[in-house]
């Protein structure tokens, strides 16, 4: 054994106490978020059956389920995403890829401010420039209200994906007579692919948990509906009604629709993150 | 370079070389025009927003030759040669004043088409830079985007020819829809030569191909450099003066932003007329 000296001793010191450190940090937040996850799963499977996950919700004693939620929910995800996605990725090219000068940095501040917008001011928002003049509530501007959250999200994390994507390639696909616009469809989005699609679902799980701003817009609804100008269910929205009501047979339905959302939103995940997997 | 690709070429190249030259020597000393210039280039001073990167040069490059630039870094080779093919017009800031013809005809000049100067100038880069996709999709890219093939057969059998002229056809044959970063430093820049060889450019542009490869990659693209004269003009880029030597029929160097000299490389290796060029070849400054 070689003798270590005092600065030695001190240095391998402090390396095990910040790599304990550090281990310890990540045990507590991992180890919180099981607890969490195990927590919900164990309230909510008891509720769980095909009936409560494809029937219409029924007064307190007749069972029912939240069929008409997932539905809703899957619905209003749909939408923004339609909406949200196209529009994020695009002000992230736009960003990255074509933007010049000081323009790009208002656009980019603008963007950053967007995303510190709680999202109830969103739903007042599309309460005040979509509901009020439709005289009623509708899966429409739940939908909207909810890709206006994913925008900044998505627009954010889209411009970083597409600056990671080396500068060599963009004069590769230059030098061989591609126009911008080919580069940047054809090389640079394909390179950030599985990025964009890993800032998409942040996006997409962010939104879905999304109640306020929902309670302004698609409202909820205790039946089946798919109309984009009627107001729909969520199941957030139905978390929400359940776990505030004075019944213990819906509280036991709000964890377990608290479960179905979980595991929505890892469904959706796995879905895209095979879809965009890195095949070259 | 190690002294494996030094001894070795010479010896491949030598016999070949010398009658090239003597062909060539009318040109090189650029006193007549028995070869047609293809690209002439009068009075260019180019700048990187207020700093004067090239100062009024002015070159003539004979058709299906290889001229290679040679210089200390910072001289302005590199961007010498990307306003060639226009590759520092995506450079914010940039300026260009003073005439490059090719095949008579000024590319700065208003209502030129990027893309069809792309298209006849093609160019590799110092980094080898395949696209994330397979081997195949990387050839084909500019047959695509140009629409040069009119169906897939057609397209196949560019995409080969190219392979087999970058000399990389029998390496990857059985697995062109394999990723192209699956391929060594060697191969994926040999690819990146096959993807500017598949659109049949007639100018080739080199920027430092080899500088990152080991002596034995480096010198299956010299052997390649070599073979492709017979069909393109090539311009070459290269820190290394022994390349240049392998290489080249014609050599310019470059120096603080100003064209120092050209000369039969024979001669610029040998007897340079500049002052400068001899202190640079003899090691005494760069």
């Amino acid at each position: 054994m070689v003798h270590l000296g005092k600065a030695d001793r001190r240095r391998r010191l402090t390396s095990a106490v910040m790599t304990s450190l550090t281990a310890g940090c990540t045990l507590l937040a991992v180890g919180l978020l099981l607890v969490i996850l195990s927590y919900i799963a164990w309230q909510g499977i008891g509720s769980l059956s095909f009936t409560f996950l494809v029937d219409s919700p029924r007064p307190v004693g007749e069972g029912g389920g939240i069929g008409n939620a997932i539905l809703g929910s899957l619905v209003l995800l749909g939408l923004s995403s339609a909406v949200g996605l196209p529009l994020g990725i695009s002000v992230g090219i736009y960003l990255s890829e074509i933007g010049k000068g000081r323009f790009v940095g208002v656009v980019r501040f603008i963007v950053d401010t967007l995303t510190g917008i709680p999202s109830i001011v969103t739903g007042v928002f599309i309460y005040a420039i979509l509901v009020l003049p439709m005289k009623h509530f509708s899966a429409f501007a739940g939908g909207i209200a909810l890709a206006l959250i994913m925008v900044p999200i998505v627009a954010r994390t889209t411009e970083e994906m597409l600056k990671l994507v080396p500068h060599s390639l963009r004069e590769g696909a230059l030098a061989l007579g591609a126009p911008q616009w080919r580069v940047t469809l054809g090389v640079i989005l394909p390179a950030a692919a599985s990025g964009i699609a890993t800032g998409a679902m942040l996006a997409i799980a962010r939104v879905s948990g999304e109640t306020a701003p929902l309670l302004f817009t698609a409202f909820g609804s205790r039946f089946f509906s798919y109309y984009m100008d009627r107001p729909i269910a969520s199941l957030t929205v139905q978390i929400y009604n359940y776990a505030i009501s004075p019944y213990d047979e819906w509280h036991a339905q709000a964890w377990a629709a608290t479960l179905v959302l979980m595991t929505l939103i890892l469904g959706i995940n796995i879905i895209v993150r095979f879809l965009t997997r890195k095949r070259f | 370079m190690s002294g494996v690709a030094m001894t070795k070429m010479p010896v491949q190249t030598a016999a070949p070389k010398i009658e090239v030259r003597q062909r060539m020597e009318p040109t090189a000393t650029s006193e007549n025009e028995v070869a047609r210039a293809k690209v002439a280039v009068r009075d260019l001073n180019f700048f990187y927003g207020r700093s004067h990167a090239l100062h009024d040069i002015s070159i003539e490059i004979p058709e299906r030759i290889v001229m290679a630039f040679i210089g200390p870094s910072g001289c302005g080779k590199s961007t010498f040669l990307r306003t060639l093919n226009r590759m520092n017009d995506v450079i914010p800031a940039t300026r260009v004043e003073g005439q490059v013809l090719i095949d008579d005809s000024d590319i700065y000049a208003t209502g030129t088409d990027v893309v069809d100067l792309r298209r006849k100038v093609g160019m590799v880069f110092q980094k080898s830079n395949p696209f994330p996709k397979s081997i195949f999709d990387n050839v084909a890219y500019g047959l695509r985007i140009n629409r040069l093939t009119k169906n897939s057969n057609e397209l196949g059998a560019r995409v080969e020819e190219a392979l087999k002229d970058a000399a990389l056809w029998n390496e990857v044959k059985d697995r062109l829809k394999t990723s192209a970063l699956s391929l060594s430093g060697g191969q994926q820049q040999r690819l990146c030569i096959a993807r500017a060889l598949a659109i049949r450019p007639e100018v080739l542009l080199m920027d430092e191909p080899a500088s990152a490869l080991d002596p034995i990659a480096t010198s299956k693209i010299e052997e390649l450099v070599f073979d492709l004269k017979k069909q393109y003009t090539i311009v070459i880029v290269t820190h290394n003066m022994q390349q240049a030597a392998r290489v080249s029929d014609t050599t310019a160097f470059f120096l603080l932003g100003k064209l120092i000299e050209v000369n039969a490389t024979e001669k610029m290796f040998t007897a340079p007329n500049e002052k400068l060029t001899e202190d640079y070849i003899t090691g005494r400054f760069g």
